[in-house]
């Protein structure tokens, strides 16, 4: 698919880039013209990835975490999350619902959130090496809008 | 984000705004387990109405809420969900568990 625009993002796994990141993402993705339920829902996917990364992929130390924004042709957006972390061993119980290594303050429904709010979700993962989240949505196009 | 707590004859209302997210969740289940410890309520509200963006940290602050009130056999209820935050919530079922007003 064809790329109209693009950005990148790095920050230090720190939890008070969740709200930078989310809200980064949000406007770069106004700019497909989104209804404000898109908007709250790509905000809430990617403060769920970027969670994850800071959470979980540095339990112990600060890293680096990548947020790449694309916009592409057929008005989707396509949000992918990195770290370099340590990886996660097994995907599939990761994203069963309820399913946290973290704390009390963790709920377990962060996967299952993005699946819900977002188009499609994939995850690569690999132990001590990192995690790639990878979701896209497609913007509906609204009568009278125009980017 | 801000949480504040009121309560009287073991009902407590807890009152939530701004940005829900794991940074500010921590906060909210410090001073929620303080205030719980005190009054010790059978029963609690949550009211949502000041809050402006929650993820599942939301989710879990309100576990915790409902794990507190079922040891001392009652209920939580929450209050003005913001269409946002109600998504969310509905998304991990919790009005399974919880009574929304």
């Amino acid at each position: 698919m064809k790329e109209i625009n693009s950005a990148e993002l790095r920050f230090i796994s720190r939890s008070a880039n969740e709200g930078f990141a989310r809200t980064a993402a949000a406007c770069f993705s106004a700019q497909l013209d989104p209804t404000l339920e898109e908007i709250n829902d790509i905000k809430t996917a990617v403060s769920e990835a970027v969670t994850n990364a800071i959470v979980h992929a540095y339990p112990d130390r600060l890293g680096k975490i990548l947020l790449r924004l694309r916009l592409l042709e057929d008005n989707s957006v396509e949000i992918q999350v990195r770290d370099w972390g340590v990886g996660i061993r097994d995907i599939q119980q990761a994203r069963t619902p309820m399913f946290t290594t973290g704390s009390e303050e963790r709920s377990g429904m962060g996967f299952t959130i993005m699946e819900s709010f977002m188009d499609s979700v994939k995850v690569r993962s690999a132990p001590e090496k990192g995690t790639t989240v990878t979701m896209r949505k497609r913007i509906s196009l609204r009568v009278g809008g125009g980017r | 984000m801000a949480v504040a707590c009121t309560g009287h004859d073991r009902n407590m209302t807890i009152t939530i705004s701004g940005e829900v997210d794991h940074h500010g969740a921590k906060q909210i289940m410090e001073e929620l387990d303080r205030q719980m410890a005190v009054v010790m309520p059978r029963n609690i509200t949550v009211d949502l109405s000041g809050v402006s963006f929650m993820d599942s940290s939301g989710i879990a602050v309100l576990l915790r809420a409902y794990k507190s009130a079922g040891r001392q056999g009652g209920t939580v209820t929450v209050v003005n969900v913001p269409e946002q935050a109600g998504r969310v919530l509905r998304t991990a079922g919790l009005q399974k568990l919880l009574r929304f007003a």
